[in-house]
């Protein structure tokens, strides 16, 4: 029998949605108080010690195991499923005890890593893990059902043409995916590195053009119950300003092959991804996207393309709510520059394609929502957090 | 902040009520709440006019609270209140109407908490029961209350090195008592070995150590002595009760309660000791709490209740007799109800009316409340010491 696609129970708190913005940018944060700078758990809208005000601050992420229990029986679909199921209560270094999932490796009295992961239903969960790493820790199934770990899982590369996209392939071999399916939106044309990609074992190019309709349909009607991941390595850069150095075709080529081609991906597979998000050990799990950090805020010189990226953002967040709500975590791993032939005239630093692909690959393993990566991407997003309006000001002007 | 509680002087506690429990019941809280005022009915005469206090607790009377009840049972009373607090709700609400009557805003008060257990009922009564349990606890295996008495549980047994023949005791003592009690849900005799062997719910926590989830009501009056007389009332006075919430929020893991801060208060109060109890009827919703009350209420020291429960027989002709008409645990849990029943069964073995069998010559009872797991842990504690007016 295979599977529904339950989710874990999803009712949340405004505080424990906002804990859940970290958890998917991989910080382990608790609340602290502005007036008293106690750390607290569970969250809350106030200090319990001096009523001050909360706000989210990184933590320790070390803990001490106290007390366990296996839950053997459960009135909820999802854990029905998955008993016997371990808990425990854990000391946190940062002050407050917790509540938190056990892997299998931990027993009371032990020293914990803690880690703040999202559960299927995208909303923050503790999660103890051993302090040091164990042979095998990854594959932890009670881990699994927080990860979206590539090991045993088939995975669509949308654009394998590209250095990005041969190096995603490898990178997910490498972390034992099954199969990596890879897209070549032209058979005809040969591309960089083909003869070495395409003789690579588990390796299967596929054809698929994200600009054409029948094409995406096809595929997904082909693969549609047995892809597990799909990492959209799909992009379209080009330079260009808004009232000058710009051609509209450039826009519309950007926004066909960035947004309109995220959507079509996204009908043609989604909905058989969403039935089987909960379907045993290879079960569909992530939808990862590639995207520009300039997706926050426009830059100039590339004016056209980021908004192209803006629009494929906004799409990510919208199918993030409709995924969540099936069990499949979709991630969003923002880069600067790539070190590629469209960005020659763009000075150092970029980002080289193999560092993305590392990050696509920690990201799935760790159930990340979100990921920067390469410097030009974290100063951004830091510069961000601290003053949106003014980085757009400073990407523009 | 050692002022001494006001005695109890001139309130009478009275008429207890219990609907019998059912498993599973189409009924509404309501219908289950107009049958304990029936039943009270039946036994005082009094009428919807001649109740001008009335405290509710229930789990399942949503959206309504005691405004929409009263309202729903035709009551106008000149004092209410809705106690949210569960398994504490009966001590709570037996204090507060106490009180109201001591000060004269209410004459006749009407202690009353309904539940019903429709066949969904408890999966939906968890997944909305409290924030904190909703963000921190139940997304945990959804396991439910078993699993977070099970993390005190274990945490317990481990801390003092107490066993489950520990708490096997106490669980077939109760069930024993519980064959005396006609309402009882649980009809057979336990064996040890069957507590010891039964199925593992939640590791350390068997099916023999939860309650089963029923509807049913319970009831009793708080009034004056005099008022209590001219209706012809048998009626108990309380000698003393304490109440405290969120206690020893420090501990890590549960391994007390509230009682721990408040026991010398209570025993001051009452002029007496836990040694001149007749009968204790403790809130038993998983035998750890019952150990721990023996310790928190002065019962024995912290650590040493195996060696209590070792030394005593808690059956109802036994040194200690507990939870006499089965508790809980073998008569099932009516939700805020089975804060109540531990009140209205110490009520009539002092007045001597039991349901089943009676505490031979019973005169003073412990009674304790334990409510509310908002999260990882019993957070409303009460007790009260009664005696009966003979």
């Amino acid at each position: 029998m295979s599977r529904l696609g339950h989710v874990s129970p999803g009712l949340r708190s405004r505080a424990a949605r906002a804990m859940a913005v970290r958890a998917g940018q991989g910080r382990f944060v608790l609340q602290v108080c502005a007036g008293c700078s106690v750390a607290t758990y569970p969250p809350r809208d106030r200090c319990p010690q001096c009523w001050g005000e909360l706000r989210w601050a990184d933590q320790p992420h070390t803990a001490v195991l106290l007390a366990e229990t296996t839950v053997r029986a459960t009135t909820d679909n999802f854990y029905r499923e998955h008993l016997p199921w371990r808990i425990g209560t854990v000391q946190l270094d940062a002050g407050p005890t917790a509540v938190a999932h056990l892997h299998s490796d931990v027993a009371v009295g032990d020293q914990v890593r803690m880690r703040l992961v999202l559960d299927r239903g995208g909303n923050p969960a503790m999660f103890a893990l051993p302090l040091k790493e164990t042979p095998h820790m990854q594959d932890d199934p009670q881990l699994r059902v927080f990860t979206s770990a590539p090991k045993h899982r088939r995975v669509l590369v949308t654009d394998g043409r590209t250095k990005l996209g041969q190096e995603v392939a490898y990178a997910l071999l490498e972390a034992g995916a099954s199969t990596v399916f890879l897209g070549n939106s032209d058979r005809l044309l040969r591309y960089d590195g083909e003869d070495q990609i395409a003789s690579t074992p588990h390796v299967d190019v596929v054809p698929l053009d994200l600009t054409d309709n029948r094409s995406v349909s096809e595929l997904g009607g082909l693969l549609g119950g047995r892809v597990d991941i799909i990492v959209n390595t799909a992009g379209y850069v080009r330079p260009g300003g808004v009232s000058v150095g710009s051609r509209l075709a450039t826009l519309q080529t950007a926004m066909d092959v960035n947004a309109s081609g995220l959507m079509r991906l996204a009908q043609a597979f989604c909905p058989a991804m969403g039935a089987r998000s909960d379907d045993g050990v290879n079960s569909a799990s992530a939808f990862v996207d590639i995207n520009f950090v300039y997706a926050m805020t426009g830059n100039a010189g590339f004016a056209g393309f980021s908004a192209s990226a803006a629009a494929r953002q906004s799409l990510i967040a919208g199918l993030r709510g409709e995924m969540t709500s099936v069990g499949i975590r979709v991630a969003s791993v923002l880069c600067g520059p790539i070190d590629d032939e469209w960005h020659q005239a763009v000075p150092l630093p970029k980002v080289a394609p193999s560092r993305i692909a590392k990050a696509v690959v920690q990201a799935l393993q760790d159930g990340l929502e979100e990921a920067y990566v390469g410097d030009i991407a974290e100063d951004l997003a830091k510069r961000w957090r601290q003053d949106p309006l003014l980085t757009m000001r400073e990407e523009n002007l | 902040m050692n002022r001494r509680p006001v005695a109890y002087d001139g309130v009478a506690v009275c008429c207890p009520v219990t609907v019998p429990y059912v498993r599973y019941s189409p009924e509404t809280a309501h219908w289950w709440a107009g049958a304990a005022l029936s039943a009270l009915a039946g036994r005082t005469g009094l009428g919807p006019a001649d109740i001008d206090g009335f405290c509710f607790a229930s789990f399942s009377s949503g959206p309504d609270t005691v405004v929409g009840m009263i309202q729903h049972l035709g009551l106008s009373p000149s004092w209410m209140d809705h106690i949210p607090t569960g398994g504490a709700s009966g001590v709570m609400a037996m204090r507060r109407a106490a009180r109201a009557v001591q000060s004269r805003d209410a004459e006749i008060v009407v202690c009353l908490a309904a539940d019903t257990n429709h066949v969904d009922s408890f999966r939906q009564t968890l997944a909305g029961f409290s924030r904190f349990s909703q963000d921190a606890m139940y997304p945990y295996g959804f396991g439910g209350p078993n699993a977070t008495f099970a993390l005190i549980t274990d945490n317990y047994m481990r801390t003092y090195g107490i066993g489950r023949e520990s708490f096997a005791k106490l669980c077939v003592a109760q069930r024993a008592n519980a064959l005396s009690n006609p309402h009882a849900l649980m009809k057979h005799p336990l064996s040890f070995e069957q507590y010891m062997t039964s199925r593992v719910i939640s590791d350390p926590v068997h099916l023999l150590d939860c309650v089963m989830p029923c509807a049913g009501a319970e009831a009793f009056i708080v009034t004056t002595e005099e008022k209590a007389e001219s209706l012809g009332l048998p009626a108990a006075s309380i000698m003393a009760t304490i109440e405290r919430h969120n206690a020893f929020p420090e501990d890590p893991v549960q391994v007390r309660g509230g009682w721990a801060r408040d026991v010398d208060t209570l025993w001051n109060a009452a002029g007496c000791g836990p040694e001149d109890m007749d009968t204790i009827q403790f809130y038993d919703d998983y035998p750890v709490i019952v150990a721990m009350q023996m310790e928190d209420l002065g019962f024995c020291r912290k650590g040493e209740v195996a060696g209590f429960i070792d030394r005593h027989d808690f059956t109802v002709s036994g040194s200690m007799p507990l939870n006499t008409n089965g508790g809980q645990l073998s008569a099932g849990q009516a939700g805020a109800a089975g804060g109540f029943q531990n009140v209205t069964e110490a009520l009539r073995q002092v007045l001597h009316s039991p349901l089943g069998a009676q505490v031979p010559d019973a005169r003073r009872v412990l009674v304790s409340g334990f409510g509310l797991v908002n999260y990882d842990r019993g957070v409303c504690t009460g007790a009260a010491v009664l005696e009966g007016v003979n």
